[in-house]
Order: structure tokens, then sequence, then C-alpha cells
């Protein structure tokens, strides 16, 4: 049973490397540590957000918001250093505390009022969005000497890749939320939540807090992306971002989670991550095929793996019969 | 049976008055009609034609959300209908042409969905991700990246035009629905999807087949996208594979769910959905009407929904029932004992 819950997860992180291998036999350009520095710096932000959304869709819902979020954090920094001359490193705990509490009044609304994530999540969406718009139509450069300071920070790796601060904070990031799911008790009432909310009620999983925190940590998370998203561009934008949600979600079904929630590993999705990042790096490399190809490869890539889940679940439900059958017999 | 259908639409047609009225305070010149040049011209109608689209898609979506499904590609598919559409009158085929193969093109996909969903029991929301994520690429690959731009004369009608002076997208939302409504109402379509939405298992066991009704839902839903896409494209005279029913997708869910259908499956009403279409698109008006920063448009709408929403979440229902039953004791008692004494009379 563990073995084959764990199966998806080795299968992503096999064809990462596969498909990476076949990119670097077909350019061998792409075998340098500037490919490696660029997939960690280019998808720092669309990474971070995947982590929360890790924790969301373990847990059975979905978070639409997460775009809107990021989109709302860039513009709000841009503005705040605009007008006001508070100190970046102050702004930036100030938008935390604005997302997170924004998560967690939704994963409180979800819960007390008993509606669908998806539509809770999906007026969140709206209403952040909103809020960036209202905050400036345009896009606002952000010209502090502390981003410029926090840009310069790398570390140049041999080859010329060069390791941003942002890509360090994605896999940080990562190493945390693993360390959050797998070792702590918050972690495990993700997972039981995700399995069956009645049965996590009954055994006395305290579901209004985890669902609550599971909010809460999903747009806490998507307001660093956003912090990230505005150090990678330096400028805040409210058109930033649209669509960012479902590229998060299509990296946390590639790789391996349920999307009905209980069964996943957030190291899948930074396998995830990193494989649609490198159909985009081949596509930059390759030349001539247009970007459209990266949704249409992005979305057979999904079907690959729901497919590839489907099976598994055959497989395993295929063997319980035989297998009550041999304890019965003995 | 008309009582219980009132009662049932009753909560939608309340807001919709209320939307419509604050219209009216803003702008008392809402409900004016005119004429000119044969066509009916005045803010009534422009709230019933621009909301064709997501009436269009609310139908479909009613039916499968009614299945305990949904459809996130409504949206791709409507870009990759209106790519088909106008490649196809550029290459000059007729409109009736165009619009076959449109329809041809969005009952595939509905069947792709629906062979995902019933042949290969995938859950609907990841199903229909893989189009939505998809069909954007397709359509682009249609249109080469680029707008398609047309000037057939009865494509642009179908978008643009008037029959009897009153634009073809209300002709054709109306028709739909009514089409749609007739046939599940009138037989027993309708109660088998929500037989089949409530328990699927049981619905199966009770010897409906599921798998062809699923596949034959998300068929339905797919037409309706294709129908939206070529009011779209027949509107703006091309084919935009990248903005073409962009988040239409989450409105017409949207539109479903003001119109008090469970995401849950079950019992379903295709008029409640149509006027929560409706209503989505009288807060835009009422929105524009206003005069308010462009900006606040989408902080007021996400506000009005959550309200919406919020007054019709299962647990605020049942705090006003219950707020209902302790305020007026003798008048629920009376309610009992006169249910009651029904049942004896129809044992």
């Amino acid at each position: 049973m563990r073995h084959s819950t764990r199966l998806p997860l080795y299968i992503t992180i096999v064809t990462f490397f596969v498909a990476y291998a076949a990119c670097i036999f077909q350019f061998p350009n792409m075998l340098s540590s500037r490919v490696v520095a660029n997939l960690l710096t280019d998808n720092a932000f669309l990474g971070i957000t995947a982590v929360g959304m890790t924790f969301v869709i373990l847990s059975g819902g979905i978070d639409l918001s997460v775009g809107s979020v990021i989109a709302f954090t860039g513009v709000f920094l841009a503005v705040i250093l605009r007008d006001t001359s508070i100190h970046p490193l102050a702004a930036f705990a100030i938008v935390l505390v604005i997302t997170t509490v924004f998560g967690a009044a939704m994963g409180a609304i979800i819960y007390y009022l008993e509606m669908p994530p998806f539509i809770v999540t999906l007026a969140g969406m709206f209403l952040m969005r909103g809020l960036a718009y209202v905050l400036s139509t345009e896009s606002v450069p952000i010209t502090h000497e502390f981003y410029g300071w926090l840009q310069s920070l790398y570390w140049k790796a041999p080859g010329g890749g060069r390791f941003r601060i942002t890509g360090l904070l994605m896999v940080l990031s990562f190493v945390a939320a693993a360390i959050a799911l797998h070792r702590t008790r918050f972690g495990r009432n993700v997972y039981a939540l995700g399995g069956s909310a009645q049965t996590a009620q009954l055994m006395g999983v305290p579901c209004a807090r985890t669902t609550i925190s599971i909010y809460a940590v999903s747009g806490g998370l998507a307001g660093l992306a956003g912090i990230v998203y505005s150090l990678y561009t330096s400028a805040g934008y409210s058109l930033a971002t649209v669509g960012t949600e479902l590229d998060a979600i299509a990296a946390v079904v590639i790789g391996g989670t349920l999307l009905s929630g209980g069964s996943g590993f957030v190291a899948g999705t930074f396998f995830g991550i990193m494989i649609m990042g490198l159909i985009q790096t081949y596509i930059v490399f390759d030349g001539t095929l247009s970007s459209w190809w990266t949704k249409i490869v992005i979305g057979g890539l999904l079907f690959t793996f729901i497919m590839l889940q489907k099976g598994l679940a055959w497989a395993t439900t295929a063997r319980i019969p035989r297998a009550n059958v041999s304890a019965a017999r003995s | 049976m008309i009582r219980a259908t009132i009662r049932r639409i009753l909560p939608q047609l309340v807001i919709l008055a209320l939307v419509l009225g604050l219209n009216f305070a803003m702008f008392p010149g809402f409900f004016h009609l005119e004429m000119h040049n044969g066509r009916l011209f005045g803010n009534i109608i422009d709230v019933l034609n621009r909301g064709a689209p997501v009436a269009l898609l609310s139908v479909g979506m009613t039916l499968v959300i009614a299945t305990r499904g949904i459809d996130l590609s409504v949206g791709a598919v409507m870009a990759i209908t209106g790519a088909v559409a106008a490649s196809v009158v550029t290459e000059g085929g007729s409109w009736i042409m165009a619009l076959l193969a449109a329809l041809g093109a969005g009952a595939l996909c509905g069947i792709w969905n629906g062979f995902l969903v019933a042949v290969l029991r995938i859950q609907p929301i990841v199903a229909t991700l893989v189009l939505m994520v998809a069909g954007r690429g397709i359509a682009q690959l249609l249109t080469k990246g680029a707008i398609l731009t047309f000037n057939d004369p009865g494509l642009i009608r179908l978008g643009g035009g008037t029959i009897l002076s009153v634009p073809t997208p209300i002709w054709i939302w109306v028709t739909l629905a009514v089409v749609v409504g007739l046939v599940v109402r009138r037989t027993a379509l309708g109660l088998l999807i929500e037989a089949t939405g409530i328990n699927e298992r049981s619905a199966r066991l009770a010897g409906i087949n599921a798998k062809v009704l699923l596949i034959a839902v998300y068929l339905v839903t797919g037409l309706c996208a294709a129908l939206a896409g070529i009011v779209v494209t027949g509107d703006i005279r091309g084919a935009d594979a990248n903005n073409a029913g962009l988040w239409m997708e989450l409105d017409a869910i949207l539109a479903v769910v003001i119109g008090g259908n469970s995401l849950l499956g079950g019992r379903f009403s295709i008029t409640a959905s149509l006027l929560g279409a409706l209503i989505i698109q009288s807060v835009n008006s009422a929105i524009l009407l206003s005069g308010m920063p462009v900006e606040f448009n989408l902080v007021i709408k996400a506000i009005i929904i959550i309200a919406i929403l919020v007054i019709q979440s299962p647990r605020v229902k049942h705090s006003i029932y219950l707020l209902r039953a302790s305020s007026g004791p003798v008048l629920a008692r009376r309610a009992v004992a006169a249910k009651g004494a029904v049942g004896e009379d129809h044992p």
C-alpha cells in the first residue's frame, strides 16, 4: 500500500530526469548550471504558490485565489514603497500578515458556513484582483535600493549560473513544507482531513483549526510568492499572474497528488514545477515552436499523470480482494 | 407544479428585482425601450444581450453540476469553437457550415470530457482541467496565434444581428433554454440526471445507464459552449483565441450557484441558473451605470457575490429557519398540524 502511494512520486522524478536527459541529448548546451539556476529563479514564485496549493489539495480543497493574491501583493508593495518611506522589510511583514489573514478568513468561511472551497476562493480571487485594481491600474515600478541589494545577492556557480535568493527561498519553503507535512501533528491532520473529513472529525482532528490554518498557509505562501514575483520583475502590476492558480494546480497534479485529497507529497510538486519549467526552457531552446505548445503539452502531461494515478488505483483495488481471500485462508 | 417552481426561484427573483431596482434608482431611464432602424435599444435589452454567453453556458453547466460534476473547460471550448467557425468562414465556407463545424467541435470536446468522467472515471474537476489548459493552446494553434477576422454577414448576424428587432443572441439563449428545459422536464431525463447526481451507484442499480447519461450531459455542455463561442465570435467579428471566453467558466459556475443549485449535485433548476446569469449581468450593468471608477468594479462584484452566497449558504439558511421557528412557535405548530392533516387525507 505504502509502495503504491509513493509510486507516482517516483514516476514524476524519473520523468523529470528522463526528459532533462532527452533535452540535453538534443541541445547539449542545456547541461549547464545556467539552465538549472534559471529553472529555479524563473519558477520561484510559482513553486512557492504550489507549496501552499499542495497543502490545500491534500486536505481535499482548492484555492483559486492565489494568482490574484500574488498580483495584489506586488501592487501593494510597489504602491507602499512609492508613497511612503517605510522599509521594504516592514512592507513585506505587513503584506504577509494581510495575505495570511485573508487566507484564514476564506478558511473560516469554508468551514463555518459549509460552503464549497471552489466558490469561496473564486469570490476571493475576484476580491483580491479587484483590490489590486483599486490600488493601481498601471504598472508601478519599484526602485528602492534594498530591492537592488536583494537582487544583487547571488551565488555564481561554475559555468555561469546565478543561484539567486528567490530560488533559495523556494527550495526552503519546499523543505519546510515537507517537514510540516510529515513530521508534525498539523501535517497528519491535513492528510486526515483530505482522506475523509467525517472520519477526521470523529477521530478528534480539530477540523476548524486545521481548515483555517491550511488556507492561511496557502494565503501566506501566495503573499511570499508575490514578494518573490515583485523582486523578479521589480514592479507591481494588477494584471500580472492571471491564471497562476491553474499552473500551480497542474504542477501539484503532475507531482502525483490526488485532487480528491489525502494522498501525495510536496516533493512531487517540486518536480512537477521543474517539469513545467523544463518544457518552457525546451521551447526557448528550440526557437521554432510557438508558445501555445506549452499549454498543449502541459494538458497532455496532466492527462498522462491522471491516467497513471487511475491505473495505480485500479491495480491496488484489484489486489485487495485477493489479499482478503488469502488472509481468510490463513 | 407552477407554484412549486415559483417558490423554488423566489430568492433569485427577489435578488434580481433588487439589483434591477438599484439600476433603476441610479439611472431612471433603465427600463426605457426605443426602436432605431428596426432594432430595439435599451439598457434592459443590453443586459439580456450581454448576458447571452453566460446564460448559454449556465444551461449546460446546470446539468453537469446536477450530476455532481463540473466543467472547467467551457471557456476554452468557446475559444476552440470560435476559432473553428472563423477559420471555416475565412476559407470560403458558408456561415451554416461554420455553425455546423463549430457545433461539431463543441460536441467533440464534450464527448471527450464525458469519456474521461464516465468511462475513465476521472474526477470531473480534473478531467475538464485537462481541456481547460490544453484547449486554449489548441485554439491558438487553429488561429496561428493571431486574431482571425472575417466579414461573413451570416456569422456576424448570429452575434450582432437582430431577428424581429430583438438581438439574435437573446433568441439563441432563450430558445436553447426552452428546448433543454422541455426535454429534461417533460421527459424523465431530468429526474434521471438528478438521481445520478444524488447517488450514482444506486442510480445505476435502479437501471439508469449513468455512463451514457453523463456523456450526454457533457455533450450538451459542449454544444452550449459552442453556441456561446459563436455568439462571442460573431459579436467581435473575429476569433480571439487568447481572450474569447476567458474566465467565462467561472461566471457560468457562479450563475448556477447563485441560482441556488448545490455543487454537490441533485436537484436543479435551469430557470434559476438563468436568473443567476441575469443577476451577474445586472450587477455588471449597475456598476457601470453607477459611474463609480472602473477600478472598483471587481471589488463591488466580489462583495455582492459573497453577500448572495453567504445568504444562500446552508448554515445561514438553517439559522434563519431556526430563528423563524423559535419566533413563531404557534405558526410552526399549526403548519405541522396542517401537514399531518394532509398526510392523513392522502396516506
